[in-house]
Parts: structure tokens; sequence; C-alpha cells
């Protein structure tokens, strides 16, 4: 409209969608997934990454406030010959206060994809309970399930656009679509890899050790749970961001099931009995 | 007074008359004719004769819209043009964000929304084309959807759209049989049959597409048009001779 430009005002309304009436019947519709804008209100003239910047560049901070975005935790998960094996801890962390140690970091999609949590508590469970809805959305509209591919490309694109901003998200999606088993690792610049086995948090260096001397293909499944069980377990040990009790998920062909939830400390005996 | 002006009113009566007057538009367009084999999905235009100073090669009435999936129109090109366009970058956003090809289905509804979407705005008139969208899921499942102004769509074995579409469509209800479908050269046939009905100086004036699972839409050239009009006129004369003996 004449006046908007007069008023050079487009540039502070961006892409709230409150201009010119024309632009609502070319405007993002329901087919463009999720690529959309701001899901947040942000005041005109705010830039939330340059705000951010100095709390976490800088050796001290701001007058010696930094803000720390570690990933508090040990979650894992790996392909194998039976589907995928997902374990994570339960421990949730605020700086070096433990603030609770039976929580859950594994959400359920729905019953063939699941998604794991590390980082920021609030930021994994809201994005990933976004991702539930438009998974549920998306098979509502096209009559069959998300492929687990597409999943992580939508939470992919979702936090992709909030960089710089302060998100803390690291997460696994993990499913079984007409594809095969899938395992996709997305985090909170937008980086979204396939692989065969991922560990993120705190603690995955350990649990990388444990998983690399112990992982082939052909594991059996009971190997397998044996398996994921250690590496998370080690990690509780040696991290101290991470403990609680290991939560084991299991993706078989025609969905997840929830193998177990072990509690550290039994584990810790378990252990040792079987080495003497 | 006329409830045609302004196109998000209704009638007293439940029309939408602008959408009506686009579909009449659309009648006035060339013939444009499907048909969904068991491998095969053929579609079949007729060309209008061009003039004898114009590059026949621009004007092309069969588009794809991606490598699984092309469609033909009838009505106002421009239109056209624009819709295609729209379905094209929707084609490659799919696979962008979901990594696997469009299904027929899910690039028809698109196209119908936006139509949808320009019956339902004050300042903008409907697109006056209606549309047959060809192609195979990447299962392999051939699909027709004939999409149409006021923004429905449905799928079909076999449609025409266009001028004298009343005419082909109910040759193609008689002569449409199930098992002819599974061969590729039978609805190769029925499509041209079903253009000839209508156009006027037989081959010449027509254009014809074809599309096999995994493979690229390959477009007919004339030649190959002539063979499949000779078979059929053969066909016809024999079918003539027989009833003359019976």
């Amino acid at each position: 409209m004449a006046l908007l430009d007069v008023c050079e005002v487009s540039d502070w309304l961006k892409d709230d969608g409150s201009s010119a009436e024309g632009a609502s019947v070319d405007k993002v519709n329901h087919f463009s997934f999720a690529a959309h804008g701001r899901e947040f209100a942000v005041p005109p003239g705010v830039d939330p990454a340059e705000f951010l910047r100095p709390f976490c560049s800088s050796a001290d901070g701001v007058e010696g406030v930094k803000i720390n975005l570690d990933h508090g935790t040990t979650t894992l998960a790996f392909k194998f010959q039976h589907g995928v094996m997902v374990a994570v801890d339960s421990r949730a962390s605020a700086g070096s206060y433990i603030s609770g140690q039976l929580c859950n970091k594994v959400i359920e999609i729905n019953p063939y994809l699941l998604g794991t949590m590390s980082g920021g508590a609030a930021d994994c469970m809201y994005w990933e309970r976004m991702l539930a809805k438009e998974c549920r959305i998306f098979r509502l509209r096209n009559k069959e399930r998300i492929s687990v591919a597409a999943a992580s490309k939508l939470l992919g694109n979702m936090v992709a656009g909030y960089r710089g901003m302060g998100l803390s998200m690291g997460t696994m999606i993990c499913g079984w679509d007409n594809k095969g088993p899938g395992l996709y690792y997305v985090d909170e610049t937008g980086t979204r890899m396939s692989g065969n086995m991922f560990s993120t948090g705190s603690g995955n260096s350990y649990a990388y050790g444990v998983m690399d001397s112990g992982y082939r293909y052909d594991l059996t499944v009971p190997e397998a749970y044996d398996l994921a069980q250690r590496a998370v377990f080690h990690a509780t040990c040696r991290d101290a961001y991470s403990g609680g009790a290991v939560n084991m998920y299991h993706m078989k062909q025609d969905g997840w099931i929830k193998v177990s939830q072990g509690d550290v400390a039994e584990l810790f005996y378990r252990f040792a009995k079987e080495k003497n | 007074m006329s409830y045609d002006r302004a196109i998000t009113v209704f009638s007293p009566d439940g029309h939408l008359f602008q959408v009506e007057y686009a579909q009449e538009a659309v009648k006035k367009g060339s013939t444009s004719v499907g048909v969904r084999g068991k491998g095969i999905v053929v579609l079949g235009v007729e060309k209008k004769s061009v003039a004898k100073l114009q590059d026949e090669r621009t004007v092309r009435k069969i588009c794809a819209l991606d490598d699984n999936v092309f469609m033909a129109f009838a009505g106002l090109t421009a239109d056209a043009r624009i819709v295609i366009n729209r379905a094209r970058v929707e084609c490659q956003s799919h696979r962008l964000t979901v990594e696997d090809p469009v299904t027929v289905e899910y690039i028809t509804r698109y196209i119908s929304s936006i139509k949808q979407r320009y019956t339902q705005s004050n300042g903008r008139r409907p697109f006056g084309i209606s549309s047959l969208i060809v192609g195979f899921d990447f299962d392999g499942t051939p699909r027709l959807y004939q999409t149409d102004p006021s923004g429905t769509y449905h799928a079909w074995k076999a449609n025409a759209i266009g001028r004298s579409a009343k005419i082909v469509r109910e040759f193609l209800e008689k002569n449409y049989k199930e098992e002819d479908m599974e061969s590729d050269t039978e609805a190769i046939k029925l499509v041209i049959r079903a253009l000839l009905e209508v156009v006027q100086s037989g081959s010449k004036n027509i254009e014809l597409a074809v599309m096999k699972h995994s493979e690229p839409l390959k477009i007919l050239d004339q030649e190959e048009i002539e063979k499949y009009v000779l078979d059929i006129e053969k066909e016809k004369e024999e079918a003539e001779k027989q009833k003359k003996k019976t």
C-alpha cells in the first residue's frame, strides 16, 4: 500500500502478515511445511541474536554473567539389523544443581517415531511437541504417516529460524517408515545428519567409547539391549550431568517398545558382580 | 441486482456466478483427454492449427510438473501458466522438505487449493482453467485427477475437458474396458480414438504424451501418432466388414 511505503513501515512489519490484504491470498499456507516465520513476537528494533552474543562468546560474558548453553545429559541411538536402539539417562541439571533424577528424555511422537532430548529441557520439550503436532497434521492431511526424513527435516527447519537466539537442543529422531529404520541427529543450529549411530550430550564421549568397542550391525536383540544400557551407564558414572536411570526403547518394524528403565545404582552393582 | 460483480458474493439461489462463468471459459478451450492404464498414463490434446509464420514448438499444452507428474489444461493459457509455475515450485519444495517426490494427489490438492483461494477473495477472479493431472506415485500406482475452476478435484479412470468434453466423455464411457488397459498400446489408442471424434483434420492436430512408471515423460512425434491412427483406421474397417458380414 502506498501509505505504508511512504511511512517506510515495511521494514518492521516484515513477516507478521498484517500488511497488504492482497498478501493473504498468496501467504504461506499449510502446504509450506513449517518453514513459516516466527512463532514468537519480537518487538521491532530488537535483534535477539545480537543481544545474546556477548553473553555467550567472550570469556567472562557481560559483567561476569556468562550463559553456558551446554547439553548436560547422555543420549544415544544406533541402528542394527533388528531396528533402532534408543537409550537415554534421566538426570535434569541446572548448572551444578541436580533438579531431577527421573525426567523423561524421550518423546513418543507416534507409535513409529521417537525423539530424544538433550540440552535445554524447555526447548527440547516445546519443539518436539511442535514436531508431534506437525506430524499428526501431516498424517491427517496426507493419509499416511510422515517419513523419518521428513519429520527430522521439519524439526530442523523449525529451529533454524531461531539460530543464534539461544536455543539449546540436541535431538535424535528415530523411526521406522517404508524406507526402513531411520535415525537422524538434529540440533539447534539446524544441523541434520542421517547416520547409523549417534550420541549427544555432555556424556556422549564416554558413551561413544563403550558403543564403538561393542557395536556390530549384526548384534542380536539381547546383545543390543546390553550394549545400549552399558554405554549410557558408563557415561553416567563419569559425567556429572548424567545419571538417574537408563531408559531404553527398541524401534521395530511394527513400532517401538519401551524395553526397560534401569536405575543406575542397581546397574552399578549388577555390572560389578559380573566382573567378579 | 446482479450477483456476479464481486465474486465473494453468493447469489440468492446459492450460485457463485464467476466460478460458473469460468467453467464456461473452460468449455471454449481445446479438448484434452486423459486415460489411466495399468502401467501407463496417457494425455492427448487437440492442437489448434497454428498460423503459417508461427513457430509451432512454442505452443505446448502438456507440461511436466516434476519427473513423475505432468498435466494438460483447457481454458485460458495465461492462467494455466501461473498455476503450472506455482505447482512446479511446490513439487520442488516438497522434495526439499520431505525428501520424496510429490504424490499426484498431493499436487492436485495443492493446485485445487490455489484455485479455491481465488474464488474466495475480493478483487481476484477465479482461474479459467480445468486441468488433467496424471502421473505415478513412487509406489508405482498410476493416477489421473481432474480439477476445475471452483477448486474441486476428483480421480478418474478416463476423462476429457474443454470443447466437446461431453461427447468425448460419452465415447470413453462406451469404450473404456478395464481388461484393455493392461496393454499400453490400447490405452494410447483409446486416447487417439477419443480425440479423433472431435478433432478436425486427424493426426496432424493431435499432441500426445505418455508416461510409464520410473520412465521420463515421452511426447510422441508425428510419425508415431500417424502409425496409431493408421492402426485405428484399419481396425475400424475390419469392424465395418464384420458388421456387413453378419
